[in-house]
């Protein structure tokens, strides 16, 4: 197993964000600024690589009939504990995305990933599977941040250079998260067929 | 390796097995980042009160609970902080409150002096939507448009849309009514309460 061409996958062949669409309801939640987004796509990172590897490591000892809700124990105690880190330690991210961070536990993603590679791959390989496709939701989720941010608030990390009058409200709002993936779903895949 | 067969006590061995171990985990760092929480929790709110008193050498005399009942029957609870400086003049207090803003709920904390005048103000937790009623972290600071600092909430604050004297947030009406409303509920909760006798300290009227 090639461990590049399993990250380049996750970023590209399988984003998760604009090919398999796994895991909309947090990229339009929280995509309202750029930093928002790149939060929220690594904090889900760190999530889906601990889980991917340690639900590698327990595959074989595992039960297929209860295989979900051993799954699912492991993500909810990963998701706790990285919410229970962030409010200790990173508080500022905790004001923005606190809301957010229990709802990884039904990240279709995670789950997704559990099921379709790290029950069936080495620890190793699902460690990278993890890196590539939290790679991917994060890009994806800093570029519709990004994109929003420009067209609603004017600013891009937070540094506005856009005057007040001219931003457009609506990008901020869920319609905007909505039009905003459309057409960058379009875009990319349009890209990816060339 | 050979995966683990169905059975009814692989099933039950397994799934309590990992329950098990993740709640150890889980109660493992809960008992390392409980003691950073708090402490974060705290460091908030004091700074908080700090830059809404607007002095840096201050102590808090005497915490109140003020306990309200608004207009629909809900009971709200305001946290009054008295507070003295270095030299145990009164400087008025910092009256934690609470109202429903757009998104959810909006938690102010706003500092007043003894004659009930505005010194500051901060958010202490809110929901509301970034670009739009997020703004008022900001708006009615001092210097900005809907400057709200030095005003004295005697007669209730309310946005120009209906007939005050405070301009409201663009597109952000809601928010900017919940906040002027915590704003005068926290003014009222402070004024049913007198100043802390036991600092020596009167009342400057």
């Amino acid at each position: 197993m090639n461990y590049i061409s399993i990250i380049k996958n996750g970023i590209i062949k399988d984003n998760p964000t604009f090919v398999l669409m796994l895991g909309m309801c947090p990229t339009l939640a929280t995509t309202t600024s750029a930093s928002n987004g790149m939060a929220m796509g690594l904090a889900t990172m760190a999530v889906l690589i601990c889980t991917n590897f340690v639900i590698s490591c327990i595959k074989s000892i595992t039960p297929d009939k209860v295989r979900i809700p051993v799954f699912i124990v492991v993500i909810a105690a990963f998701v706790t504990l990285l919410q229970m880190v962030i409010k200790a330690y990173l508080p500022d991210v905790d004001k923005s995305l606190g809301l957010f961070i229990p709802l990884i536990v039904v990240n279709c993603i995670i789950l997704g990933r559990a099921e379709a590679f790290a029950a069936k791959n080495s620890p190793v390989a699902s460690l990278f599977d993890g890196i590539g496709i939290g790679l991917g939701f994060t890009m994806a989720l800093t570029l519709l941040g990004i994109v929003r941010e420009i067209l609603g608030s004017g600013a891009i990390f937070g540094y506005a250079f856009i005057p007040e009058n001219y931003n457009i409200l609506l990008f901020v709002l869920a319609p905007g998260a909505f039009i905003t993936l459309g057409y960058l779903i379009a875009l990319v895949n349009r890209m990816r067929n060339e | 390796m050979k995966k683990l067969e169905s059975s009814l006590l692989n099933m039950v061995l397994v799934l309590t097995g990992v329950a098990v171990i993740m709640g150890a985990i889980l109660a493992w760092v809960n008992s390392i980042t409980s003691g950073p929480i708090a402490e974060q929790k705290d460091k908030i709110l004091s700074e908080g009160i700090k830059a809404v008193m607007v002095c840096n050498d201050l102590t808090v005399a005497r915490v109140d609970t003020v306990k309200n009942t608004n207009a629909k029957g809900k009971e709200l609870t305001y946290i009054v902080y008295q507070t003295v400086d270095a030299k145990e003049q009164v400087l008025g207090a910092a009256v934690e409150s609470t109202s429903d803003g757009f998104g959810g709920k909006l938690r102010v904390l706003v500092g007043f002096n003894p004659e009930g005048q505005i010194l500051g103000y901060t958010l202490l937790e809110h929901a509301e939507t970034p670009g739009l009623g997020a703004k008022a972290d900001k708006w009615f600071q001092k210097g900005e448009k809907g400057c709200i600092i030095g005003l004295n909430p005697q007669e209730p604050l309310t946005v120009s849309k209906d007939g005050g004297q405070v301009d409201a947030i663009t597109a952000s009406t809601i928010t900017s009514r919940a906040f002027l409303l915590a704003v005068n509920n926290a003014y009222l909760a402070y004024k049913s309460k007198p100043v802390d006798a036991a600092t020596g300290a009167t009342k400057q009227q």
